[in-house]
């Protein structure tokens, strides 16, 4: 019978739900890694019982955890990120050069046919890949060596590469997302990268319009229809339908253009979901209303998802990696919230529970759909 | 035979009680402690020291008989008491107060 199992890092441990393909009886297993902030938790498409988990700290750095049956039992592997070569400096909040220096992992993405392949993004900005199930990590230095490098800006919660998405029919091109450097593409394995930035515009930097520097919180793709791209930007949600060549905004007629997650909907390339933030300094909903906004027209024209969502008093924020949607029919959407609630809609959007109310501030969410 | 006692996090990823026992060889001291503490636990490299330059990490403090002897060079002896095992190693992570 189908289920689904949701994966969710908190700022103290992981946290494993599992339901059946009706998705309205929920068993939650954890905390696994107590205490320790759980940046991603992220299964393997190769083999769904492969998970992957970044387990982080301030007083004793990075762990990285892997699980061989669905997240119930854990074993540690490599945790050691070498830059490639001399890795030289990039700019500090101050515009001054600081040396590249590895904080944590804040994304896996797995291959999607090798249980044993995954990247990793990281603080400071940069890719890892790992052929060995995690044991040992190379990195795609190509990224972080590209020309404008040297002049990458860290965000307010530092200079993370946090979205990784692959082309489903372009096993060469890889997309990933860099706060606050901006978008990049490979179309040569990761050998070489180009910022895919044109069409950005960030009243914040002094060149609004640059090549890098634009604060984008992540990005989102179709396996269908991978050309189409669908960005929350630090403000402004943005379109490309080229790739990334190119962006236009499609904010639309959403209460507010901040936030941080967007994803898309599982059979319908154009349904898009984002959660508007009401600023970058309050970082909580607009009017204190929980509200998932669902475009089905690929942006512009958005309509309020509220059924089962806090409407008044409500002040938490959506994570970047904190939603995620199941591959069913009506797919499942699911999020996770400051305020330590993971939600789930099993239809689509339209009306919303909460999975568990009281974890920790939530991080991330995952979900893998399983046979 | 050395004692070594672990703050509760890596007590628990590493699957130990509160103080571990190791046998280390020549002369007692923190880098010859932790080097045989990471053989015999490899899941704690990186989280004492960093893993490549061995240096302690920021938030971690060593304890030897009441001192402090994080700042001691890595190859500076150990106390006697320690290296006799009557005391131990505390590895401490920084507490916040407020």
């Amino acid at each position: 019978m189908t289920k689904v199992r949701v994966l969710v890092g908190t700022r103290k441990g992981a946290f494993v739900l599992t339901a059946d393909g009706k998705r309205d009886t929920w068993d939650i297993a954890g905390p696994h890694f107590g205490g320790w902030e759980i940046f991603h938790v992220r299964g393997s498409p190769a083999d769904p019982d492969r998970v992957y988990a970044s387990q982080c700290s301030d007083w004793f750095g990075q762990v990285i955890q892997r699980s061989s049956d669905g997240g119930s039992t854990w074993e540690t592997v490599g945790n050691e990120f070498a830059y490639d070569g001399v890795p030289g400096t990039h700019q500090w909040y101050d515009g001054k050069p600081h040396p590249w220096e590895f904080k944590r992992v804040w994304h896996f993405e797995p291959s999607r046919t090798d249980p044993d392949i995954v990247y990793a993004g990281v603080e400071d900005a940069a890719l890892f890949r790992s052929s060995d199930g995690g044991q040992t990590w190379q990195e795609v230095s190509g990224l972080r060596k590209h020309n404008t490098g040297s002049a990458w800006q860290p965000g307010a919660g530092g200079m993370c590469l946090h979205t990784i998405l692959f082309d489903p029919t372009n096993d060469q091109r890889v997309f990933v997302a860099i706060s606050a450097a901006g978008a990049f593409r490979t179309d040569d394995g990761g050998a070489s990268w180009k910022p895919i930035n044109r069409g950005l515009v960030s009243q914040y930097i002094p060149d609004p319009t640059a090549e890098v520097g634009h604060c984008v919180h992540r990005i989102a793709l179709h396996r269908e229809r991978p050309n189409v791209l669908f960005m929350q930007k630090h403000w402004d949600v943005m379109r490309s339908d080229d790739a990334g060549d190119s962006w236009t905004e499609v904010s639309g007629d959403l209460p507010s253009d901040f936030g941080f997650v967007i994803d898309v909907h599982a059979h319908e390339p154009d349904t898009v979901y984002v959660v508007p933030i009401k600023s970058d300094s309050e970082h909580y909903p607009p009017d204190g209303k929980l509200r998932v906004y669902r475009s089905r027209s690929g942006g512009n024209e958005w309509e309020a998802l509220t059924h089962g969502l806090p409407q008044r008093d409500c002040y938490v924020n959506v994570l970047r990696d904190a939603m995620a949607i199941d591959a069913l029919d009506p797919c499942g959407v699911y999020f996770g919230t400051t305020g330590g609630q993971v939600y789930a809609s099993s239809d689509a959007g339209d009306s919303w529970t909460p999975i568990v109310r009281d974890l920790p501030a939530v991080l991330s969410v995952e979900v893998q759909t399983l046979p | 035979m050395i004692r070594v006692v672990l703050p509760p996090h890596l007590q628990i990823l590493a699957r130990v009680d509160r103080e571990i026992r190791l046998e280390v060889e020549g002369p007692a001291t923190t880098a010859s402690v932790l080097d045989a503490l990471e053989i015999q636990h490899p899941t704690l490299r990186g989280t004492i020291r960093d893993a490549a330059s061995r240096e302690r990490r920021p938030f971690i403090r060593y304890f030897a008989c009441g001192q402090d002897v994080s700042h001691q060079p890595p190859e500076a002896a150990l106390p006697a008491a320690v290296a006799s095992g009557e005391e131990p190693l505390l590895v401490v992570g920084a507490l916040a107060g407020g």
